[in-house]
């Protein structure tokens, strides 16, 4: 590559980080370190039945028995000191929310700056937002309008109190507290999150949005997010994510469980923007999440659209149980990594009823010093018979010190069905954009409209609102090429 | 409109064009001829300014601006287009995308407003005509798929929106049945205009049988071996290189 080209390259994917800034906020913060006695604070605060508290025990209990996984993710990072992080950290507030009002005006500036405005006149037609700051929700918009078609969409400790059994019935039917390490620690340490239920034969009126903003320092994210549609409802929501710029490693161990009843349809869709960490590597958001959704029911489906660019190592494999016979799982994904970025992405499929779908398109793009693993999974069980799957996984190279990496796997136990596996690595090329700068346009732009380009068939799958946010976020326009 | 004074240009250490001169003027057609390896397409590269080859001597002016001096894509800006010999494939950029966001550098550049997209819908029908397409080739990714034909129409099709005032065609006849080329051909004769110039580089005659240039230019060895009216291809046709890039070599 020439010089030029290498400069432009560097400046595109050197952006400055746009929400690197802090709010001055006093905050109720738990100390660091982690114990039961931790635990019993933070669902204390939440003023949590006895139910939860005891799941949390149990999930801390066997999280402490657990090994961090290691060995198998091609991620490195120091070793992480659980006792060190602060596991609660709230904006303190006089007295409960009544409305919007209420809102401390820090906090609405806050989400001002972020492009979030909270206020329902100022808010785009047709989303309503959950703004999560650090540990708690701050607000949820639109709550009234949503609940005249029977749609809940709340804080999930507000869930917990208004609707208990519908979380309890829920939460960890697909995330069990003993999943996985990082799993097993959220379950003991959630504080906050998204909850939403979508009643029979309802589709949600407008699309639903969390907001995630870590801002206190030395301070861990775990929220949780239960997304139920029950028989015949229709759901879209999206999350979006940031943090301040700071020298030290923060961890973000999230869990969302998706559960599709029959006929059910839920889209859900991440624009991931978490701070990355300096060009040397210092500091960035640790996003190790474990995002899952079940085809509980026949004819339902659950769609993953993830674009991640941001985050020091990124750790997701959003994935679908396909247990309702006929159920369609889908999985798209952008994921970009730059600087000392590292990503380990992809999806599991499971395919367990009869004539189920599932499609998986990824597209890794490379830039820097980072490297983009996609891993995937299709398992087909011995009853899914007609099973179908549909796997593309593109990797895009800018420059020469990137990496990319592949490692699909596939487990099939039944005969009829069929699985397709398509891959592919490119390096952005010379060539493209000599013929691009022979048109008119400056390298930057040449290396955008290549990059949008190559992540299309993805963007496509978002929805309007987001398709703008990941416009930005790879600092392009995307008009015309999606769509 | 165009001047190129002794120009020389290497790709690597390897010299490839070895002291080119030649001046076009506004309303001219040239024609670039030559055997494979004259540095013919290398000319052409040069002029659009491709990373890949370094001037090493000579000059080029263009409306009297340092040609050289300018990136390409201040290049095509100022109204110089290169129609490739291998047109680029974008995948997933349609073709109306990238076309319009082409045009708004290029008015821009100009001093224009953008484009509005209904006007912009209403233009790109017109220019289809040219190269006798229906408007579905504006959805479709840029050259993706595109066979070698289609590539080369869609070249014409750039050309004839973006209205450049110097257009080199690199061996655009070149893997074009009959049919092809008559389009491409009177695509670019009905683009011709009293203040616009076009080189046409080719390995064959039988482009010129469509479009009829005003100076024809024989390159061998990286420099221009004879220059003569539009009967030198007609003589080439008959005779071959041989006879000429001999005396090339001889004197």
């Amino acid at each position: 590559m020439s010089p030029s080209t290498e400069s432009s390259v560097e400046s595109l994917v050197n952006r400055e980080y746009q929400y690197g800034f802090v709010t001055e906020i006093e905050a109720d913060s738990l100390p660091r370190g982690l114990s039961e006695e931790t635990i019993r604070l933070i669902s204390a605060k939440k003023h949590e039945p006895a139910w939860l508290l005891e799941w949390r025990l149990k999930a801390y209990r066997r999280w402490q028995e657990m090994q961090e996984p290691h060995h198998w993710a091609n991620i490195s990072y120091p070793p992480i000191d659980y006792q060190d992080i602060s596991y609660y950290s709230a904006p303190k507030t006089k007295k409960p929310l009544g409305s919007l009002e209420e809102v401390d005006p820090t906090l609405l500036r806050t989400y001002e700056k972020l492009g979030i405005p909270l206020s329902e006149q100022k808010l785009l037609a047709g989303v309503a937002v959950d703004a999560i700051f650090d540990s708690v929700s701050v607000a949820t918009t639109f709550k009234e309008t949503l609940a005249k078609s029977g749609v809940i969409f709340c804080a999930i400790s507000e869930a917990v109190r208004e609707h208990p059994e519908l979380v309890q019935k829920y939460l960890g039917s697909v995330v069990p507290y003993n999943d996985n390490f990082f799993a097993a620690l959220n379950s003991a340490v959630f504080s906050d999150g998204s909850f939403v239920y979508v009643p029979k034969g309802v589709r949600c009126p407008m699309e639903l949005s969390t907001y995630f903003r870590i801002n206190a320092a030395d301070t861990g994210q775990f929220e949780r997010t239960l997304i139920v549609a029950d028989e015949g409802a229709t759901v879209s929501y999206l999350e979006g994510c940031t943090a301040p710029k700071r020298d030290t490693n923060q961890l973000h161990a999230a869990v969302v469980e998706l559960v599709a009843l029959k006929g059910a349809t839920i889209k859900y869709s991440t624009v991931q923007n978490w701070y990355a960490g300096d060009s040397e590597g210092k500091g960035g958001i640790y996003n190790f999440v474990t995002k899952r959704g079940k085809c509980a029911g026949d004819d339902s489906k659950i769609s993953w659209t993830q674009v991640e660019t941001g985050s020091a190592i990124t750790w997701k494999y959003p994935s679908v149980i396909l247990q309702g016979d006929r159920s369609v799982g889908e999985f798209y994904s952008v994921a970009v990594v730059n600087g000392r970025q590292q990503a380990d992405t992809g999806t599991k499929m499971i395919h367990i009823g009869r004539d189920t779908r599932s499609t998986i398109v990824s597209k890794g793009i490379s830039a820097g010093h980072g490297n983009n693993s996609y891993r995937g999974q299709v398992k087909v069980l011995g009853k899914a018979t007609g099973a179908r799957n549909y796997t593309q996984c593109d990797s895009m190279l800018i420059g020469n010190r990137c990496g990319a990496h592949t490692f699909p796997y596939i487990d099939v136990q039944n005969p009829t069905a069929a699985v397709e596996h398509e891959a592919s690595t490119s390096k952005i090329g010379e060539d493209q954009i000599f013929y691009l700068k022979q048109r008119g346009l400056n390298t930057e732009n040449a290396i955008s409209m290549i990059v949008n380009g190559f992540c299309k068939e993805v963007f496509k799958e978002l929805p309007m609102e987001f398709a703008v946010e990941a416009q930005k976020l790879l600092g392009v326009s995307l008009e015309g090429s999606v769509g | 409109m165009l001047e190129i004074i002794n120009l020389h240009a290497n790709a690597g250490d390897k010299p490839i064009l070895n002291g080119i001169s030649l001046t076009v003027k506004a309303g001219e057609v040239h024609a670039i001829m030559g055997p494979n390896g004259s540095g013919k397409s290398t000319l052409a590269q040069v002029l659009a300014g491709h990373p890949a080859y370094q001037v090493t001597d000579g000059q080029v002016l263009y409306q009297g601006h340092d040609l050289l001096d300018m990136e390409p894509e201040e290049r095509a800006q100022a109204g110089v287009f290169l129609a490739f010999q291998y047109p680029v494939e974008i995948p997933g950029v349609s073709n109306a995308y990238f076309l319009r966001a082409a045009l708004n550098e290029i008015r821009k550049a100009r001093g224009e407003e953008e484009i509005d997209p209904l006007d912009f819908m209403d233009l790109v029908e017109e220019k289809l005509k040219l190269v006798e397409w229906g408007p579905e080739i504006m959805s479709r990714a840029v050259n993706a798929g595109f066979s070698g034909g289609e590539k080369k129409r869609n070249e014409i099709l750039q050309m004839a929106v973006l209205e450049p005032k110097l257009a080199i065609l690199d061996e655009t006849d070149s893997g074009l049945d009959i049919d092809a080329l008559r389009i491409v051909a009177s695509g670019v004769n009905r683009l011709r205009r009293p203040d616009n110039a076009t080189i046409v580089v080719t390995h064959y005659q039988r482009l010129l049988n469509y479009i009829i240039p005003d100076r024809v230019h024989v390159l061998a060895g990286g420099r221009i071996v004879r220059s003569g009216g539009k009967e030198l291809a007609l003589e080439l046709e008959a005779k071959g290189y041989e006879w000429l890039t001999e005396e090339a070599v001889s004197a």
